[in-house]
């Protein structure tokens, strides 16, 4: 079994067909996790005793003539950040080392009851803040395609993990491109669903205004797949949508002829020369699939990292409150007094881009300082997101790059946090104004890094932005 | 300059941070330079522009509100697992009234 290139439909053929049980294919991933994962430090922590009562479940099912599910034995990594019933959940922060979840995060639930298996937990940035994986408490991940480089992140356990075939698919989360960037890093496809399509429940909070939970997979495919079984209302979770959920795959295979598709000037203007080479072909190839690409103007685009960086900092320094050292397992030494124990324990407890987010979270929701920056950060939000309405009444989708360069290398960025948010620029306007966007590969540099390319349609329409990015990925491996 | 070290200090106090001496360096520099960027926002005319209180403002409608109907708790036992000092059902903490 060639674990690196197994696809969500090949398990189920082999479940079918009994080249293989879910029970075999766990014990095989896991042990081809423990042997791999310390290239890439992708795992925090591998959930085999969850692993294997889960694929014995499959197996039982598929033993009595039942449909064992549409992810019927496929090994899953999650992301750290969400919690998982007595599985240790970190969050990759030193706070919530020895934190177990009381209960499952709704996504977890459903994966499980399609038939998944989940294999472990994957390393991300703490708290899902960072765009390299390099704030981890745990030490970074290694990109498995350029091991001196970063994966990506927040997510970029989950890219990797993916990228190294320790797991078929991976559940990450997105506040401002955390699923998309390590996506493209790591030449895995990643999806970012509309705001509210999938359930937060169990998702450690960051910026609840912001937050997603979204597929990672190797194929386009493999993502509508899991992004069918995760999406839709959920009772626990008051912002999630009672919108209807298509079956996403049901659109994949066909034609996107006459598709009308937006390239905004100001996504292409400070690309690296290889990028944009390689989301022009992209682009090329929709064209002589028939889709009519057009130029379009997004004008609030360079607002949108200053805008992200108020609106997100503010709602995480509030989200970030509840680590106070009285319920999450961490509290720092032996304080006299109340106070002095929330500062040991925040002190101590988080890490140092944590502290710089939530200390400018905190100061601009500061006294005298509200209405000249969260307000004004929110009023510019919704010119941002005017922008995309507005050509969404001209284009079925807009096409941009994920990342203005490819996967950099440890430590380049590490200590010029200004710059490393500026890299954010592309991805952050799409979860700014709540709409689907995902990255696709789009082939790879003279180096061979891969590089993304983006769709972004409007608001419950996923099934565009999958159609796209199914034909050209058909197209690439034609 | 946009932010002073005396400003940081009184943010980390807000923020319940403990912060080194050289962590309150590092933040000043760092903020005063992000706060120089985000300065921009400054730049854009927002008269007449409503603030984004609501992410599917404009999205098609979707019913949020659930049926308001009991269901059971996490319950106090599971709900203490983690705490770093339970005792007799509650969150145990050092002492809030200081003298």
């Amino acid at each position: 079994m060639d674990l690196p290139s197994l696809t969500v439909d090949a398990v189920r053929k082999g479940l079918l067909t009994r080249q293989f049980s879910a029970s075999e294919l766990a014990r095989e991933v896991l042990r081809f996790a423990e042997v791999e994962n310390p290239k890439t430090n992708a795992y925090l922590r591998l959930s085999p005793e969850r692993a294997l009562a889960a694929a014995e479940r499959v197996d039982a099912r598929i033993a009595r003539g039942e449909d064992p599910g549409p992810l019927a034995g496929v090994p899953v990594a999650v992301k750290d950040v969400i919690v998982t019933k007595g599985v240790i959940t970190t969050c990759g922060s030193k706070l919530l080392e020895r934190y177990v979840p009381p209960y499952d995060a709704t996504a977890i639930i459903r994966l499980e009851g399609a038939g998944a298996v989940i294999v472990g937990k994957t390393n991300c940035d703490e708290f899902a803040m960072g765009s390299s994986n390099e704030n981890s408490a745990f030490g970074p991940v290694r990109n498995p395609i350029a091991p001196d480089r970063v994966p990506g992140g927040s997510s970029g356990g989950s890219a990797a993990a993916v990228a190294q075939g320790t797991a078929v698919v991976a559940l990450g989360s997105d506040t401002g491109g955390s699923i998309r960037q390590p996506a493209s890093f790591c030449g895995v496809v990643g999806v970012t669903p509309t705001y509210g399509r999938v359930s937060r429940y169990g998702l450690t909070a960051f910026a609840s205004s912001l937050d997603h939970i979204g597929p990672l997979a190797r194929n386009v495919r493999d993502a509508a797949t899991v992004l069918g079984v995760i999406a839709g209302r959920d009772p626990a979770d008051a912002t999630s949508a009672d919108a209807p959920v298509p079956d996403y795959t049901a659109a994949l295979g066909g034609t996107v002829k006459g598709l009308k598709l937006g390239l905004p000037r100001e996504y292409l203007k400070d690309l690296t020369s290889e990028t944009a080479t390689l989301i022009g072909r992209a682009v090329d190839a929709l064209k002589h699939l028939g889709c009519d690409v057009r130029d379009i103007s997004l004008p609030y685009t360079d607002a949108a990292v200053a805008c992200y960086y108020i609106i997100a900092t503010a709602e995480a320094s509030s989200n970030l409150a509840r680590y106070d050292g009285v319920r999450y397992t961490f509290r720092s030494g032996n304080p006299e007094t109340l106070r002095e124990m929330y500062r040991k324990t925040r002190g101590v407890g988080f890490g140092a881009e944590c502290k710089r987010r939530i200390m400018l979270g905190t100061y601009v929701l500061s006294a005298g300082y509200y209405d000249a920056y969260y307000l004004k950060a929110q009023k510019v939000r919704a010119l941002i997101a005017r922008d995309f309405a507005r050509a969404f009444e001209e284009v079925d989708a807009i096409v941009t790059p994920v990342s203005p360069f490819p996967a950099f290398r440890l430590g380049e960025k590490l200590h010029d946090p200004l710059a490393m948010y500026l890299s954010d620029i592309y991805t952050i306007t799409g979860d700014l104004a709540g709409i689907p966007c995902m990255s696709v590969p789009c082939g790879n540099t003279a180096e061979g890094l891969p590089v993304g390319v983006q769709f972004l349609t409007k608001h419950f329409d996923e099934t565009t932005m999958f159609r796209l990015a199914d034909a050209l990925e058909r197209a690439e491996s034609a | 300059m946009r932010i002073t070290e005396a400003e940081v200090r009184y943010v980390a106090g807000l923020a319940n941070l403990e912060l080194s001496d050289a962590e309150v360096r590092q933040f000043q520099a760092d903020l005063d330079e992000i706060l120089e960027h985000v300065a921009r926002l400054n730049e854009i005319d927002t008269s007449g522009v409503d603030a984004m209180a609501q992410v599917l403002y404009h999205a098609e409608d979707s019913a949020t509100l659930r049926a308001d109907r009991p269901v059971s708790p996490l319950g106090n036992a599971a709900a203490l697992t983690n705490a770093p000092q339970p005792g007799n059902g509650y969150f145990k903490v050092p002492k809030v009234i200081e003298r």
